[in-house]
């Protein structure tokens, strides 16, 4: 099956970065009403440059496989890097989930995230894939971070 | 009414010849199985013929105008009305059309909440308006294992009127707990599911009725998963309000059914309002029709009324006793085939004869909506997730779970390319077999 890379198996199994660690400031918890999956998602960030950087994601991913691939992979890309060159990685993921199989995504861009290409043809699971995002995007809205205007609600995520 | 002959391979043949879209493919030509009846049910020739014949010959706007069209578009709806009354038993003027099941116990909900306003009870028979009054300290009582419309709807009803919601338990091995340890003078009402849309598993009714009518409760029962399964008389179960719904029913979606005891329904007051309801509107005020054109405003769907009444007729020539047999002999077969499988842990109880038409079960280590699409891949179509049945997920202690339901037209063939499909699971991700 295309949908189930291994790489997404892999990280649905040993979820990297997992586990919700202090010191943290901002916490958000996200679930998809459709299916129950949750995720608890917290950010810290170090200000202390010209643009913030994500000095810690960490989380606690409860779903189907692609949820939690979609929260490690995205811990993983993003971890330690300017926030707002995480915020290209989620807008290169975006439009590769939402392609509905057009775009099958840049490993410079999304790194592991190429994985999730597949999950673009199966339009009921573009929202697994989209909520730790959801998450995120909140998380560091509620921490004062411009998000460019980015609905923070994973249906309205999945039709921006 | 105890399964007596299931249909033999040849009658599901010629039954599965009558609903096109099991014949299609799926997900790179894969011949669909679908299994997810419980959701919705594929629906028969006879019934979509029913409603193109009544847009192509009679259509009209119902209980309004003179003309001939309007007369016949009249008749057709009222026809379908006591067809589906005949179905569960019924009296037709007792029969209420609405757009689904959701609806028709919301319209129970809110016509009893409306109950208490001013003069809404005015000229109606004491002892049943008596029996429509709700406030605080009064108690609601509904189950853990309701789909949602069977307990938001009684969630909202107790914040409005101050009631309060108390609930039947569900025991670990998935059957109700007893009604009668929850069901007290303080309770107006009991709404209680026929059939569990998960587990399957069958409410004794009776003991539920008993412990209601004992302290003069309302009984509503969702019959939207047993009424396209066994036979249903309303008689027989003797609740007060009984709902279902067309499309679970081999109808047409955008209909459901709400039957009430006569003198019920003609104590309450309306949910919905507007035209075709009323018997007199002034300036100041409206005087409103009896039932069930008082439940019915607006223009009703009367296409989807008599693609109802179809499925009913079509149901009743197959025999609902040879579709319960065959509901269980499906059930048996998949319990037996899933049992065989050690990683696979069915929800509820597992002997065949405490189920109607659904089998939900989890694959510990992999979640629902990954097993689902493994099955879709073989083009097999099961519901994954809570099912509307969160509380009961969380009763179970599973996040969601997966279901195989089934009708008249599956096959104890498809039971098993459902299983072959499942053999891919432990190997996609990981898990023992």
């Amino acid at each position: 099956m295309d949908l189930y890379a291994e790489l997404i198996i892999e990280h649905a199994k040993r979820p990297q970065h997992a586990g919700l660690r202090e010191p943290f400031d901002t916490e958000t918890h996200h679930l998809n009403p459709s299916c129950g999956d949750e995720v608890t998602l917290r950010v810290r960030l170090d200000r202390s440059g010209e643009h913030p950087v994500l000095a810690d994601v960490s989380y606690d991913a409860m779903g189907c496989s692609i949820s939690v691939a979609a929260t490690s992979v995205l811990a993983e890309e993003c971890l330690g890097r300017p926030v707002p060159e995480t915020l290209q990685t989620y807008a290169a993921m975006h439009a590769m989930l939402t392609s509905r199989g057009q775009d099958e995504g840049d490993p410079e861009q999304i790194g592991d995230g190429v994985a999730f290409a597949g999950v673009s043809r199966y339009p009921m699971r573009v929202k697994c894939a989209l909520l730790g995002w959801a998450a995120y995007l909140d998380a560091l809205a509620r921490a004062g971070v411009d998000i460019g205007g980015a609905p923070t609600d994973v249906r309205a995520l999945e039709r921006s | 009414m105890a399964p007596r002959t299931p249909l033999t391979a040849q009658e599901v043949a010629r039954i599965r010849a009558d609903f096109p879209i099991l014949a299609r493919t799926v997900r790179q030509d894969r011949p669909l199985v679908y299994l997810d009846s419980g959701a919705t049910s594929q629906k028969p020739l006879c019934v979509l013929d029913a409603e193109r014949d009544f847009y192509l010959h009679h259509n009209a706007a119902v209980h309004r105008g003179a003309h001939q069209l309007a007369e016949e578009a009249t008749d057709a709806f009222e026809s379908a009305r006591t067809r589906v009354a005949k179905f569960i038993g019924a009296r037709p003027a007792d029969v209420v059309f609405t757009r689904n099941g959701t609806e028709a116990i919301n319209l129970v909900a809110y016509a009893l909440s409306n109950a208490g306003a001013p003069g809404a009870l005015d000229g109606a028979d004491p002892a049943a308006a008596a029996r429509l009054r709700l406030g605080p300290g009064d108690e609601i009582v509904v189950t853990e294992m309701e789909h949602h419309a069977n307990l938001v709807p009684w969630q909202e009803l107790a914040r409005r009127t101050g009631a309060s919601l108390r609930w039947i338990g569900v025991t670990d091995e998935g059957h109700l707990a007893d009604p009668a340890e929850v069901i007290g003078p303080r309770t107006r009402v009991v709404a209680v599911t026929h059939v569990s849309n998960v587990l399957g598993t069958r409410t004794d009714v009776a003991a539920v009725v008993a412990a209601a009518r004992a302290v003069g409760a309302l009984t509503v029962l969702d019959a939207c998963q047993s009424v396209p399964h066994f036979p249903v008389d309303v008689t027989e179960l003797d609740v007060d309000f009984l709902v279902f719904t067309g499309h679970k029913l081999l109808g047409p979606q955008g209909i459901g059914v709400l039957w009430g005891r006569g003198e019920l329904l003609a104590a309450m007051p309306p949910f919905l309002t507007g035209g075709s309801m009323i018997e007199m509107v002034r300036m100041e005020g409206s005087t409103y029709a009896p039932p069930p054109q008082r439940f019915e405003a607006g223009v009703p769907m009367a296409a989807q009324a008599v693609g109802l009444a179809a499925a009913c007729d079509y149901l009743d020539r197959i025999g609902m006793a040879q579709v319960a047999a065959h509901d269980n002999a499906l059930v048996t077969h998949a319990l037996q085939r899933l049992a065989e499988r050690p990683w696979v842990r069915v929800l509820g109880p597992t002997d065949p004869a405490d189920r109607v038409g659904a089998v939900s079960f989890v694959v510990d280590g992999v979640h629902p909506h990954d097993v689902g699409q493994v099955l879709d891949d073989a083009g097999v179509a099961v519901r994954t997730g809570h099912h509307c049945a969160w509380p009961l997920h969380r009763r179970l202690r599973v996040p969601a779970s997966t279901r195989a339901s089934f009708h008249v037209y599956t096959t104890t063939a498809e039971v098993d390319a459902f299983v072959e499909a499942l053999d891919r699971v432990p190997d996609i991700f990981g898990v023992s077999a």
